[in-house]
């Protein structure tokens, strides 16, 4: 009995530091409609530069503490709403996401550069005084941390009860349009609630960093603990979110006491908040369609199926080319774009065509080649059922969110992500803690294809084929019903389509599409541990995905080729590292409100060459294809496609080439 | 089996504090058009939502062929029959005209219809061609007139063959010509077997082609009845000037029409 509420008050007080945490989130989300998933990076950052304040600079702690929470916290708060979220709300729910998930990796990046990896601690406050209440030992930190629960939760409802401005607040949940009506500066209103919701941030991340750790990784994944504490609330109530952390601070102290100390189910301790949250989404009632969606959202173009073969050869004829000039490591590069560029086409469908966004697809390709590896059928059909298993789990994702809207499924993902890394991949039926399975390069028809380069190759076919489906489904009923639904779900749900079905069907294929590539990736490899499929690599993945482009095969491409350079610039130059992320994640807010990317411009810049340098050379070229291949012009049936006109594949190539010096010598 | 196609019974939604609805009854019949008219913010946008399933009410029942439908989910109500357009448009923005029209055959036929090729285009074009739209079907829905955009959605609607037509402000963004070729159509499909329910502000359109009109206002049914009742009814007059024609004015429902239609 005595340990049992020693260890349910231990929980009362980490769930005091979570309320704190999520009941910044919560104010943000329904101030400005955005969902802020960055909101434990900037808890982490601001963490940080408390630790810079007091432990570097020297500043007295608790001028530190005033300095971060009333100046910097709040400072930044009002820079990121003005310049970085304003609008988000009220855009499509995946642009915000990627948007905060571009802050989340740009504040680690950052962090990174800023304050090198080396052990840093943040004392608790007054470590050498405790108290013993019933047996129990009390800290003094402890007992802090409860009291700024107690003044957060009173001070928002003063502001949210008693004053003009927070009248002001509440009333812009319902209808900013309305507020600005009536004389309320909807801006005012989102800038101040952003500076509070940083400000509690900081305070969430400097409270649980003695607990947590000072570490990039840990206090960012608290916003997962904060989105399970205010799921409980609907991500509206803050009296409902404040019970939610106290709940789940209890569970996870209870965890620690009455897990066993070792074996699989001791794992599970990291992931409480994930699993709680699986638990709650499975128990949220069905969420109504929204009327009044963004219209009219521009997309890169979808190539005739003509160009996009003769394309796909062109590709097929430089990796060809590649994989036989460059150096043997090399070769294994491009082995890697291809997985990563097969991957992102998983989300060109999910995320490009469908509006979804997935921050687990690195993990699926994870399943895919756990599934490849453990199946050992190293051949089409094992790799077929490895990318069955993986779209199967996808589809086990969806459903607990099958009743609910996008920025639901997208946040499960992420605990999704977090729950497979943790746990299920470093367990012993999978992966073993700090452990590899090997896996054989598959065969086709009893030829095995085991040298570097033919498996490579291989490896650009299945990217090509992958991509050719992918665009005959875009063309045809499924891909007009995935337009459909992206552009109004409402008049798809009057029309009779049940979109719930449906969505876990689009997310199974996406995690299947993942999951093949992983197979592969597998047999690239030769072994495969649990450190190849980190839920961060998921969101590397989806911001390469979006800044180059997630509307168009090509950008996938170009994504590809992009992140498996990433760590051999971070190799190259060590320093930079963390400056690279910075780089990758704030790029992505700057370009992730146009989700056509980069490809879309070098499109552009294609059709304008023709024009200017070439007109009716690309007829003549047609003209030539069209006694080549044996069905030409399916564009005529009157959708309104434009053609595509410079090949995908030839642009991304060079900067390999232009990065290394290419070694020319007899490959095996 | 009753008259009535659809029955809303005693429906009442509340948002926060303001009621929506409050209380209204009202009945649709097989094969003829009914009027659902109000001044703005009365609560006919809220009605459509109820009946169509996108919005739950707080309390009250529809009943649908006789079944009672109010917990069914939106896709099932519209699978047996009920199609709507919409009064914020709903187009699908990024595909063309045709492909919106055609989008609506696929989910209505069904996984079969997704290989049907060109034999689904040319039922699509008929439609197109029906609504008088056409000479648009190859451009983007987010690049069309409004007016255009209201005959795609009702173009769009009819592709699932519903038996039961709801029409959110349909003629508004039309001209006078294509107003009255608009209405000319509704009596058609009416003929043919299709019920419809029309929310519309252009009263001279109501007047001519409704066969029942119920008056909306402040989320309450006032009024219930033919054109002809309708226009001589006190308390419409009310609703819509504030005053009515025995209360010393000769203002008529033809003002109201004047002072209603855009044109």
């Amino acid at each position: 009995m005595g340990s049992l509420f020693a260890y349910v008050l231990l929980g009362l007080f980490t769930g005091a530091a979570y309320a704190i945490m999520a009941s910044g989130l919560v104010l943000t989300y329904t101030t400005t409609r955005v969902f802020n998933i960055a909101h434990g990076a900037f808890g982490m950052f601001l963490s940080f530069v408390f630790w810079d304040f007091t432990q570097r600079q020297g500043i007295p702690t608790v001028l530190s503490l005033i300095l971060v929470l009333g100046v910097v916290a709040p400072a930044i708060g009002w820079f990121i709403q003005r310049f970085v979220t304003r609008g988000l709300g009220e855009g499509p729910v995946s642009v915000a996401l990627v948007v905060t998930v571009g802050l989340l990796v740009g504040l680690i990046g950052l962090a990174q550069y800023l304050w090198p990896p080396e052990p840093r601690a943040l004392l608790p406050f007054w470590p050498d005084t405790s108290w013993n209440i019933g047996g129990t030992y009390v800290t003094a930190h402890q007992l802090v941390t409860l009291i700024c629960a107690v003044a957060v939760a009173f001070g928002l409802y003063l502001l949210l009860g008693r004053t003009r401005i927070g009248t002001a607040m509440r009333a812009s949940v319902d209808n900013p349009e309305l507020l600005k009506l009536f004389g309320g500066k909807p801006d005012r209103v989102a800038a101040l609630s952003w500076a509070i919701g940083m400000s509690l941030a900081a305070l969430g991340g400097i409270l649980l960093a003695p607990v947590v750790l000072l570490d990039y990784y840990g206090l960012t994944l608290l916003v997962i603990n904060a989105y399970a504490a205010a799921m409980i609330g609907r991500l509206k109530s803050l009296p409902m979110t404040f019970a939610g952390a106290m709940v789940l601070g209890i569970l996870e102290s209870l965890a620690v006491a009455y897990l066993p100390k070792d074996g699989f189910l001791n794992s599970f301790r990291a992931v409480i908040p994930a699993l709680f949250l699986f638990a709650i989404v499975v128990l949220m009632p069905q969420a109504q369609l929204r009327i009044g969606q963004v219209k009219g959202i521009v997309t890169a173009p979808v190539p005739t199926m003509r160009s996009s073969i003769g394309a796909g050869a062109g590709l097929l004829l430089v990796a060809l080319l590649l994989v036989n000039v460059v150096a043997p490591n090399q070769v294994l590069l491009i082995g890697v774009a291809a997985t990563y560029a097969m991957v992102m086409l998983s989300l060109v469908l999910l995320t490009g065509y469908g509006g979804h966004v997935s921050l687990a697809q690195f993990t699926f390709a994870g399943v895919g080649a756990l599934a490849y590896a453990k199946l050992d059928e190293p051949n089409l059909l094992g790799l077929l059922v490895s990318a069955l298993i993986a779209a199967a789990v996808g589809a086990l994702v969806a459903l607990p969110v099958l009743r609910l809207t996008g920025l639901y499924l997208a946040l499960s993902t992420m605990a999704f992500a977090v729950l497979m890394d943790k746990v299920i991949f470093n367990a012993d039926f999978a992966f073993k803690f700090n452990g590899t399975l090997a896996a054989e390069r598959l065969s086709i028809l009893g030829l095995r294809i085991g040298s570097d380069t033919s498996y490579v190759w291989f490896m650009v076919l299945a990217f090509v084929l992958l991509s050719l489906g992918l665009l005959v489904l875009r063309r045809g009923a499924l891909g007009r019903l995935l337009i459909a639904m992206r552009d109004s779900p409402s008049a798809c749900g009057t029309l009779g389509l049940d979109m719930r079905w449906f969505r876990v069907g689009l997310f199974a294929l996406s995690a299947g599409i993942a999951g093949l590539a992983g197979g592969l990736f597998a047999g690239l490899r030769g072994t495969v541990g649990a450190a190849d499929f980190l839920y961060f690599q998921s969101l590397l993945v989806l911001l390469l995905a979006v800044v180059f482009g997630a509307t168009s095969v090509t950008g996938a491409l170009l994504g590809g080729v992009a992140l498996m350079l990433l760590p051999e610039f971070q190799a190259a130059s060590p320093s930079m590292a963390g400056l690279l992320f910075a780089v990758i994640g704030f790029g992505a807010v700057l370009l992730g409100r146009d989700p056509n990317g980069i490809a879309n411009h070098l499109f552009r810049v294609g059709r304008w060459l023709r024009e200017r340098i070439a007109p009716g050379l690309g007829d003549r070229l047609g003209e030539r294809l069209q006694g080549l291949l044996p069905r030409g012009g399916t564009a005529a049936d009157g959708s309104v496609d434009v053609p595509l006109v410079d090949v995908p594949g030839s642009p991304a190539r060079p900067e390999h080439g232009a990065s290394d010096t290419i070694v020319i010598e007899k490959v095996r | 089996m009753s008259m009535a196609l659809l029955e809303v019974d005693d429906v009442v939604v509340r948002f926060g504090g303001v009621t929506a609805v409050n209380r209204a009854s009202f009945t649709a019949d097989r094969g003829v058009i009914t009027g659902l008219i109000g001044p703005n913010g009365a609560g006919k946008t809220t009605c459509f939502n109820v009946i169509t399933g996108l919005q739950k009410p707080t309390k009250g029942r529809v009943r649908y062929r006789d079944r009672d439908v109010t917990s069914w989910p939106v896709h099932r109500r519209a699978r047996h029959g009920v199609g709507r357009t919409f009064q914020r448009l709903e187009a699908f923005g990024s595909l063309s005209v045709r492909d919106n029209v055609r989008v609506a055959h696929e989910i209505h036929g069904g996984p079969l219809t997704w290989l049907g090729g060109r034999r689904g285009v040319l039922g699509v074009d008929v439609l197109l061609d029906r609504v008088g739209i056409a000479e648009y079907a190859d451009e983007r829905a987010d690049s069309i007139p409004t007016g255009t955009a209201r005959l795609l959605e009702l173009a769009r609607c009819l592709a699932s063959d519903p038996q039961l037509l709801l029409l959110d402000e349909p003629s508004s963004g039309l001209d006078e010509t294509e107003t009255g070729a608009f209405g000319a159509l509704l009596v058609d499909l009416a003929a043919e077997g299709c019920s419809i329910l029309m929310v519309e502000h252009d009263m001279d359109l109501v007047m001519s082609v409704c066969h029942d009109i119920h008056v909306l206002d402040f989320g309450e049914i006032i009024a219930s009845g033919a054109p002809a009742d309708i226009r001589t009814d006190a308390g419409v007059q009310r609703a819509y000037l504030g005053y009515a024609e025995g209360d010393g004015d000769t203002t008529t429902m033809q003002a109201v029409a004047e002072e209603v239609s855009p044109a």
